[in-house]
């Protein structure tokens, strides 16, 4: 069973237009509560924009990239990092509204019970692309460039959209599996710093000692960097012999975002019944 | 639509892990009545609001709401009644406005009258004022009144109310209790609970007192007070010694058995109609019992249980497991 059929009008193609009405009433509510705390906005904008400059000024030029300069290669990282921290704010927001009593309101209400997560998902998908953009703009004042026709440009952008969608189902599960919103960032931050870190988003593997470079070379992060650099004509200072999934690194991508979300959607949807029954 | 907007419940229970926290529960409320739900803390009235309002399931028995299974048409069900729950469930980080305006979008109302009827509630619940005010900085009882305008964005034929005068001053409790009023002259049915007999008897036509889970005792407003009996006088002696005979002084005006709370070294008795004040005072002095106070009261919830179970029921509080 969906959670949709507990919808209200009889009819599928009915339950499913107030559902996604129901979806988009909710994800207003959420914008508009950056629109009260405007520094729910931070991680998506002024965050990005941080890493940005100072990783292009701080550590650009220590850290030598073979194949062009660092900042060409800077930005697929930041992009995945950032879009990585991406998992934060669904999981803190799910969090809250469990811990207050709004949720039951919800249920009260003859509305599509998924609403309240596809809501959550598209203020937060809305919220990623806008960090996107930023991050963007942000490379190009740089002196980051994309090398690659249109259409590989793009495909960079969907995959970077695909792995931003895939973050935030991970920050719905968090939320849902969270006790209180402050276990949210305190889990959050030491799942993603080891996981962001030990990967090729601001150095390449080879630089790394071994044991953490084995791990980087595997580490899903990793991929989808690579994929990015690559669609987007960056350099990517892959070392010749490294493991299959960054030689392979838009397919190992797909791969992983795949995977999680086959693993992810239905924990979610499970715990989210969990959670709000009884 | 389905006849009557009427509540029904059979051998209603819910079961948590070893704990009934509500069982046997038998309801019948009648299209456009109130049905008082009293008991004290733990007695299963959130419980049974949670069933009837389709947000917990029932363990045992069936439960209707105008004439709809909760359980099997649980999404028509939420299509007909409003909810106002014992925490304010309304988001603190919109207005008061777009709180009301949000929920009627989710009942599915047209942008435009979602908006009137935002207004509409905001007016009538006195609320018109702070309608673009962040609710995060109201006052209890402003949430409280901005919930309760949730809950009737939907006109919904059948109302439940869970502590609703919780946290409210005397003046907001008498604005409630008209405007409740008004809705059930209107045709709505309401269920509500309380944990005050006064609360009960002014707006319930029918009461059913709940302790640990269970009905210990049901019936109109008028018939449950028959039972508990009326005022009560409560005597506060200087001395442990004068209790037995402030007891037998008092005796003469007892319209059922005394209550003696020797550490508190008060004595309390329900009082015939007519009683006068002066005259147990009078009594109380031939008697020679050294009283340091003498009031009468009206019959508390207290008093509901102690008529009815022999305790006052406060043990409720403890949450203690009954075990099938």
């Amino acid at each position: 069973m969906s959670v949709a059929q507990q919808s209200v009008t009889s009819g599928r193609a009915a339950r499913i237009r107030w559902g996604m009405s129901d979806s988009l009433v909710l994800a207003r509510r959420n914008l508009e509560h950056v629109r009260q705390i405007p520094e729910k906005l931070i991680d998506a904008t002024i965050q990005p924009l941080m890493f940005v400059l100072l990783f292009a000024y701080v550590f650009g030029g220590a850290i030598h990239v073979s194949g062009g300069g660092y900042r060409e290669y800077l930005l697929g990282g930041i992009f995945v990092q950032t879009l990585t921290f991406g998992i934060i704010g669904p999981a803190t927001s799910i969090a809250t509204d469990l811990t207050e009593g709004i949720v039951d309101r919800f249920r009260s209400l003859p509305m599509s019970r998924s609403a309240f997560l596809y809501g959550h998902l598209i203020s937060d998908l809305a919220s990623a692309l806008l960090a996107l953009t930023i991050m963007t703009f942000a490379g190009l004042i740089v002196g980051w460039r994309i090398h690659t026709p249109p259409a590989e440009a793009i495909a960079g952008f969907a995959l970077l959209t695909l792995f931003a969608f895939t973050m935030l189902w991970v920050g719905m599960l968090l939320g849902l599996l969270a006790r209180t919103p402050d276990a949210v960032t305190g889990v959050a931050f030491i799942v993603i710093f080891p996981l962001t870190f030990v990967a090729n988003t601001f150095v390449p593997v080879g630089s790394l000692p071994e044991g953490l470079r084995q791990i980087a070379e595997y580490n899903p992060i990793s991929a989808v960097a690579a994929a990015t650099r690559t669609l987007f004509g960056n350099p990517t200072a892959i070392p010749p012999n490294a493991a299959w999934p960054l030689e392979h690194a838009v397919l190992s991508s797909l791969m992983w975002c795949a995977l999680a979300l086959l693993v992810v959607v239905p924990l979610t949807i499970r715990r989210y019944r969990v959670r709000t029954s009884g | 639509m389905p006849a009557g907007g009427g509540v029904r419940a059979e051998g209603l229970g819910k079961r948590y892990d070893a704990l009934w926290a509500l069982r046997d529960v038998d309801l019948d409320v009648p299209p456009g009545t109130v049905l008082g739900l009293l008991g004290h803390n733990g007695a299963g009235k959130t419980t049974a609001i949670r069933i009837l309002t389709t947000l917990a399931e029932p363990s045992a028995g069936s439960a209707s709401v105008a004439g709809l299974d909760v359980v099997a048409d649980a999404a028509r069900v939420r299509e007909r009644i409003g909810l106002a729950g014992q925490y304010a469930t309304v988001d603190g980080l919109l207005t008061a406005r777009a709180n009301l305006e949000m929920i009627g979008r989710l009942y599915h109302l047209p942008r435009a009258r979602a908006h009137t009827r935002a207004l509409e509630l905001l007016e009538r619940l006195g609320l018109a004022d702070v309608a673009d005010g962040l609710v995060k900085t109201f006052s209890g009882g402003m949430r409280r009144r901005l919930d309760l305008a949730a809950s009737l964005v939907g006109e919904p034929p059948v109302l439940f109310l869970d502590e609703p005068t919780t946290g409210l001053d005397p003046q907001g409790r008498n604005d409630l209790w008209e405007l409740l009023r008004e809705l059930v002259d209107d045709g709505t049915t309401l269920v509500l609970t309380t944990q005050y007999l006064e609360e009960a008897d002014r707006l319930a036509d029918t009461i059913v007192v709940l302790d640990r889970g269970r009905i210990v005792a049901s019936g109109q407003p008028s018939e449950l007070k028959a039972r508990v009996g009326g005022d009560r006088i409560a005597v506060t002696l200087a001395g442990g010694e004068g209790l037995a005979s402030a007891e037998d002084a008092l005796r003469s005006f007892a319209d059922g058995p005394s209550l003696v709370e020797a550490h508190e070294l008060r004595v309390t008795v329900p009082v015939r109609a007519g009683s006068r004040l002066v005259e147990v005072v009078r009594a109380l002095d031939a008697a020679g019992v050294d009283a340091v106070d003498v009031h009468r009261r009206e019959a508390t919830l207290d008093d509901v249980f102690l008529t009815v179970t022999g305790s006052n029921g406060h043990d409720a509080e403890r949450h203690e497991a009954l075990a099938p």
